[in-house]
């Protein structure tokens, strides 16, 4: 499974990674390596075996919805790079 | 006595405490002190907390005086740097948290916290738990005290190494894949990877969280259910967090284990292994059994051979999703000078994390993308079943199963860290357990052959069904008392 520079690059942004020319081919060549090693599993009969997501059998874990303290806003906002009137400031999204 | 007070182990501390003969401050300041003598070769910890240490100590001493201590209360315990401590910088061995400052503290945190337990200091670890050596910190390597040339593990190695160079006496870690198993046994210390959902993750910064799971790296077996004791239980704001619960799990150490079933996995002392490692792992085996257990070798679990795949396609996939959250708007850093927002945010990611991380997040994102969901994740899932179908099996027969932790002994600083496919085969036999969600833990076994110039410790695991450490600890602690590998200490 070899990738190609071009899928490097598409995979860096689909996961919002900016990447230098240097990265791309070393990555490259890394992922492929470990891309051909999963190639193994495609071996393995898995017909009709159900898939594990989760090790233990806990489903639709409920709690009651009650009114219970949070942090404060003062202390949510004391690791924002960039915060104003209380609120979290962000580039424009749409420009 | 005093002199040596570093050296305990938290069961010998604190019964000295409980009987006034030494206080938790003695002990505080001798834990301190060893760190400002040997962490300077060893550099097992990023942040060290002198004056809050000593500020727990006096709370502790004040508690014990009133009589009403418990286990752990003023003894002192180092954290991974994964764990979230209020107003205490937890980094994640990553530049993009390298001044984060959390607002709470995590479930076992509380746990330490209200049983009045000393944390002296914050470890290092490999970026995101992503790692065996801890050569992916972003800040700097820790040095194998057995061997200072040598990686001491990972990702837990900060916390594995104190505890082994007696910077602390007791630590906690976080095992996704053998990142508390492995840097135990490659630094000589026991460590106990509880079954998922054993303890809370809450305020453990997410890696894999189906794989993720907090536990004790400690100088022996009874601190290991000390420990586990403190920081095991329901914890609701974990939705995974098991509503079981807790036994004592000091009863489980009887040095009785006779009648035991146990099997020697297969798969997890390969015939064409390292034969140094091999040979500790043998002799071990003959111990368990000369101890009354009934010892059966050749157990095959044949999907062990599929879980490195299967492992490197879940782990990347749920850490791509975790990893999301670092987009510089809320904490952690922050490219400001970029184009646009997503410019930022992609140089935010580019420069704050490290290669590594960038290698599973793009693994993981690939994985999970049009077109190869079904080919890979979907597929891995599969494979998870049968890696967890087959332990099952193996446990209608025995009650423990046994193997190497790691097919190497320590290796060098620099041998593996530009090659992850070599880096990652160094959890082989660790892995599968995480897949299934089993607990297991590594116990000083010996040193390897053939190193006359350096000591390098050797680990054995003993794996059990979910929710059964109690036989672990069973079978590890007898086997500690009829052995004396865990004394044995590195020279520093």
């Amino acid at each position: 499974m070899a990738l190609t520079a071009e899928e490097v690059l598409h995979i860096a942004h689909l996961a919002r990674v900016a990447m230098s020319h240097a990265d791309v081919e070393k990555f490259q060549e890394q992922l492929s390596g470990i891309l051909t090693h999963f190639e193994t599993l495609q071996a393995l009969d898995t017909e009709g075996v159900e898939p594990t997501s989760h090790p233990l059998p806990l489903e639709s874990v409920m709690r009651a919805d009650e009114v219970r303290p949070s942090l404060s806003r003062e202390d949510v906002l004391a690791n924002a790079p960039l915060a104003e009137d209380g609120l979290f400031r962000v580039r424009a999204v749409l420009e | 006595m005093t002199d040596a007070l570093h050296t305990l182990t938290a069961g010998a501390a604190s019964e000295l405490l409980s009987k006034r003969e030494v206080s938790s401050l003695e002990l505080t300041r001798a834990v301190l002190d060893r760190i400002k003598a040997v962490d300077g070769n060893v550099r097992a910890y990023i942040t060290v907390l002198d004056a809050e240490a000593l500020a727990a100590a006096a709370e502790a001493d004040k508690r014990i005086a009133a009589g009403d201590a418990d286990a752990l209360t003023g003894v002192p315990v180092a954290l991974k740097d994964n764990m979230a401590t209020r107003g205490v910088l937890t980094t994640c061995g990553s530049r993009i948290l390298e001044n984060f400052v959390p607002p709470y503290d995590a479930h076992v945190v509380e746990r330490l916290r209200a049983a009045n337990a000393v944390i002296v200091g914050k470890t290092n670890m490999d970026e995101f738990a992503m790692g065996s050596s801890v050569e992916h910190s972003a800040f700097h390597p820790t040095y194998n005290p057995w061997a200072l040339g040598r990686v001491p593990g990972g990702s837990s190695g900060g916390s594995a190494a104190a505890t082994a160079a007696d910077e602390t006496l007791v630590s906690l870690g976080s095992d996704t894949g053998g990142s508390i198993r492995q840097p135990a046994a490659l630094c000589g210390v026991v460590g106990l990877k509880p079954t998922y959902g054993r303890v809370s993750r809450y305020g453990l910064v997410a890696f894999a969280s189906s794989l993720d799971q907090i536990g004790p790296i400690t100088k022996d077996v009874r601190d290991c259910a000390l420990v586990l004791n403190t920081i095991a239980g329901h914890d609701a704001r974990d939705a995974t967090s098991a509503p079981l619960a807790v036994p004592d799990f000091t009863s489980a150490l009887t040095s009785d284990i006779r009648g035991m079933r146990i099997g020697v996995a297969a798969e997890y002392v390969p015939e064409n292994n390292d034969p140094g490692v091999r040979a500790v792992i043998e002799v071990a085996v003959a111990k368990l059994a000369e101890l009354g257990a009934t010892v059966e070798w050749g157990v095959s679990l044949p999907s062990t051979s599929h879980a490195l795949a299967c492992y490197y396609i879940i782990a990347p996939s749920e850490a791509s999703a975790n990893l999301a959250r670092f987009d510089g708007v809320r904490y952690g850093y922050s490219y400001q000078d970029g184009e646009s927002m997503w410019d930022n945010m992609e140089k935010t990611r580019g420069n704050g994390f490290g290669n590594e991380v960038k290698r599973r997040i793009m693994l993981g994102t690939y994985a999970l993308s049009a077109g190869y969901y079904d080919a890979y994740y979907l597929k891995a899932l599969q494979v998870r079943t049968l890696i967890r179908q087959e332990f099952e099996q193996a446990f209608e027969k025995y009650d423990v199963l046994v193997g190497l932790v790691s097919p190497t002994p320590a290796f060098k600083l620099g041998e593996k860290v530009d090659d992850p496919m070599s880096m990652y085969l160094s959890d082989i036999f660790t892995l599968p357990i995480n897949i299934a969600g089993i607990p297991s833990i590594s116990v000083p076994a010996g040193f390897a052959d053939g190193l006359a110039e350096e000591q390098l410790p050797v680990g054995m695991q003993i794996m059990a069904r979910p929710f059964d450490e109690e036989s672990i600890l069973r079978v590890a602690y007898a086997y500690e008392q009829a052995t004396e590998w865990h004394k044995a200490k590195p020279r520093l």
